[in-house]
């Protein structure tokens, strides 16, 4: 049915990247066809290198100097098209097996007690929210949700693999990022629920987080266009010579869009410090990844633009933080663009508009919940270590509820932004337009205020 | 002092200022600019301020978006406004709104600036003009200049300001040369955006235009004077925010007014002029106002079919006659 990437049995345990080889064509395939047009010692000279068959030559110096391709170019008198797909798929780097155990001990860098802890409260943390927020939606509560189940390692790995000064440049499934970075159950509320305390001033629906002081750009609902904008915020970076880099998130759909392919091939010719993370999770809304694209998934574009990449185990939260790790490393020392293709599943529904057992078996949805929850096979890591048991599980998941319905009971009845926020940061300034708009606007409010919700408060707005 | 060099100096003197400022384009640098409006920037300012993009509007549009978001003042130039179209939804939906719906946490000081409208012979997906588009979207300012002096002042204007700019050049004009006064050549020079200029003024009928329209209206306006109409021409400079005031305060003047526009009439910049003086000035006219521009239809190739496809001076001086009563309407003659 969905034909998501599995991961095909071929796990590795580098801990580096895995530089993808270059592929030429069909060996076993489209030669051996070709051969049946010749007679038998044109086939037995299939089966030889290819040196034997090409002879590959490479251009004098003076035609290389001047070669369109930029350096030596192998040329070959044997036709031969690359394959539209490679042999073996891209391997996928994980670092736990299914135990919660390390694969390979020696290839993982390791990670400091600290940071491994809080990394699986915040996972906690985040899918509680997504329950409760959920839940408070179905209630008629907020209007609208979108949940992150089943991609909370993701988020918070790889918020936990970046520093503070990183620039985040969201799609909308990546809350977590935010929540590493302290954002409050509070304030991820005030925002769904668009009071006044939203510091987006209630003007965005659910889920359209930001915040400037955490270095998360706020949430638009165009897709992929937020890719194009993390290159030109890298090549600020670049500019200022920051010890930092960008991360823009996209998922499987996104990669569609023609601003994924500008935005990477750009990042490569302008050499931006950026970290393309895409969350191939299967699913853009109905459509699985196979009606998405026919390549071998999304990590093989990066070499077509020239980007470094590599296929990481989206839930396995020690690979992603050790990907996101050294992918900043080299974004940042070699100035470059870097793609990691997370390869994970939408358990929840695209959104709350959404329900996703009209297009896909629910065993399909069962089955990832339970064989590669990152949550669980997290936890199974910490409690192999000492450092978690049930106990500590029991008590986080009742206070983070606790925290949660509290933050949505506060954020209920706090009041909406006031009136005269319609009306700022259009421009810079308020134009005077605007400023006679909200001023008609606030008299008739106060002379029909049975027209008007009594939860709008009506305050002036600045003279610019 | 030509158009282009009155642009290309502006730009050179904002970026010699502010090293915030940088380019962004298809051919600006080792080309010198398709129109050579960034003539010699690249050999000044380096590659890193005066970048050669890809081919891709969307891409560098987005990119420049990206950039000012994280504090970069970028100059990004379409060849001509009919390539923004590929990165409209940058332009709209990146640009244009991303100060308001981030509350003021991401605010975007680009300039997206290049040749609009008609020019001479290049076809239908050449030649048309955009500025009715990017009008009607609340989040950007739309400027047009005609002279150098209106070039130099409002691409400084562009430059510094913190919202997001449209600039809406002209070809045909970059050639022409205007003269400039000591106050125009100082680097310090700005106009403010928002304000029309009234070129030359009159008592009988006012004529609204902007870019090579002024031009024409100001040719208009002195075969009308022969004929003892005194016409008043105002150039609009700014598009968005229009300058109501100043039009508005001319009718009541003059009591006539002609809207004048190169672009497609249905929605154009003379719709939203005739709405503006019938909400504000409706007592005061004397006359319906007359709305000249360009055929509506898109623009054919060949130069006959060119030139009755875009508005001529003798259109405007028989639309003023019209308002003036000399001539009769063109449905009281159908």
């Amino acid at each position: 049915m969905a034909s998501l990437l599995r991961n095909s049995g071929k796990i590795t345990t580098t801990a580096g990247l895995i530089a993808r080889p270059g592929f030429q064509g069909g060996r076993g395939f489209g030669l051996s066809s070709f051969s049946l047009f010749f007679s038998s010692p044109r086939r037995f000279q299939t089966t030889e290198s290819e040196s034997r068959v090409d002879s590959h030559c490479y251009d004098d110096e003076i035609s290389q100097k001047f070669s369109v391709l930029g350096g030596k170019v192998p040329y070959t008198s044997g036709m031969r098209f690359t394959s539209e797909l490679p042999e073996e798929k891209v391997p996928c780097y994980r670092v736990l097996d299914n135990n919660g155990q390390l694969i390979d001990s020696r290839n993982f860098a390791g990670i400091s007690k600290e940071i491994a802890m809080k990394m699986y409260t915040d996972m906690v943390k985040l899918n509680t929210m997504d329950t409760i927020f959920y839940e408070a939606q179905r209630q008629g509560r907020i209007s609208f949700y979108v949940t992150t189940t089943g991609e909370e390692a993701i988020n918070i790995a790889s918020a936990a693999a970046l520093k503070i000064d990183d620039f985040i440049v969201p799609q909308y499934r990546e809350p977590g990022i935010l929540l590493w970075r302290g954002f409050t159950p509070q304030d991820f509320a005030n925002q769904c629920f668009s009071n006044k305390f939203d510091d987006g001033k209630g003007r965005q629906m659910p889920v359209h987080y930001g915040s400037k002081k955490l270095n998360y750009f706020t949430v638009a609902s165009t897709i992929a266009s937020q890719l194009p904008h993390a290159v030109g915020a890298a090549y600020s970076l670049k500019m200022d010579g920051k010890d930092a880099c960008v991360v823009g998130y996209f998922g499987d759909g996104g990669s569609s869009e023609g601003d994924f392919h500008a935005a990477l091939n750009f990042a490569a010719v302008l050499e931006a410090p950026v970290i393309f993370l895409c969350r191939n999770n299967g699913w853009a809304i109905s459509t699985p990844a196979s009606d998405q694209f026919r390549s071998d998934g999304v990590v093989v574009k990066g070499q077509a633009y020239g980007v470094r990449s590599i296929r990481v185990d989206g839930n396995d939260a020690l690979a992603m933080y050790s990907a996101v790790r050294s992918a900043r490393e080299m974004a940042i020392t070699e100035q470059k663009p870097i793609l990691i293709e997370a390869v994970t599943y939408r358990v929840g529904h695209h959104t709350t508009s959404d329900d996703s057992t009209r297009y896909r078996p629910l065993e399909e949805i069962e089955w990832w919940q339970m064989a590669r929850n990152p949550l669980t096979l997290y936890r199974k890591w910490l409690e192999s270590n000492g450092w978690w048991n049930d106990e500590a599980e029991a008590e986080l998941r009742s206070n983070s509820r606790k925290e949660l319905l509290k933050a949505i009971q506060v954020a209920e009845k706090i009041e909406k932004p006031p009136v005269g926020d319609m009306f700022t940061d259009v421009y810079d300034a308020v134009p005077s337009n605007l400023f006679e708009q909200e001023k008609l606007l606030q008299q008739t409010v106060t002379r029909y205020p049975q027209d008007y919700p009594s939860d709008v408060p009506v305050r002036a707005v600045p003279s610019s | 002092m030509t158009v282009r060099d009155a642009l290309n100096s502006a730009i050179d003197e904002e970026m010699s200022a502010d090293p915030k400022v940088f380019l962004m384009g298809e051919e600006v640098g080792e080309y010198q600019g398709a129109y050579k409006i960034t003539k010699g920037l690249l050999e000044k300012y380096g590659p890193d301020r005066v970048l050669d993009t890809p081919i891709t509007e969307a891409g560098f549009t987005g990119i420049g978006v990206g950039a000012a978001y994280h504090g970069l003042k970028p100059i990004v130039e379409f060849m001509t406004f009919n390539f923004s179209m590929q990165a409209i939804d940058h332009i709209i939906n990146s640009a244009a709104k991303s100060n308001y719906m981030s509350a003021g946490q991401i605010s975007v000081p680009i300039v997206f600036r290049g040749p609009n409208g008609a020019a001479a012979g290049v076809g239908a997906q050449h030649s048309q003009c955009y500025a009715p588009w990017f009008a009607s979207c609340p989040g950007l300012k739309v400027l047009a200049p005609y002279s150098s002096e209106d070039a130099r002042g409002l691409m400084k204007a562009a430059i510094r300001d913190p919202d997001p700019v449209v600039f809406l050049e002209n070809e045909l004009l970059y050639g022409e040369s205007f003269p400039v006064s000591a106050e125009v050549l100082d680097s310090s020079f700005c106009l403010p955006i928002g304000k029309a200029k009234i070129e030359r003024e009159g008592k009988d009928v006012t004529i609204t235009a902007f870019s090579k329209m002024v031009g024409y209206a100001l040719k208009a306006a002195e075969i009308l004077s022969k004929e003892g109409i005194s016409a008043e021409v105002i150039n609009l400079r700014s598009i968005r925010p229009l300058d109501r005031a100043t039009i508005n305060n001319s009718v009541r003047k003059t009591n006539r007014l002609v809207t004048v526009e190169e672009g497609f009439p249905q929605h154009g910049i003379g719709a939203e002029i005739c709405a503006s003086v019938v909400e504000d000035s409706f007592e005061y006219l004397d006359a319906a106002i007359e709305r000249i521009a360009g055929a509506d239809v898109p623009m054919p190739y060949a130069a006959n079919l060119e030139r009755l496809a875009v508005p001529q001076v003798e259109d405007i001086v028989r639309a003023a006659k019209r308002t003036c009563y000399r001539s009769s309407s063109l449905a009281a003659t159908a």
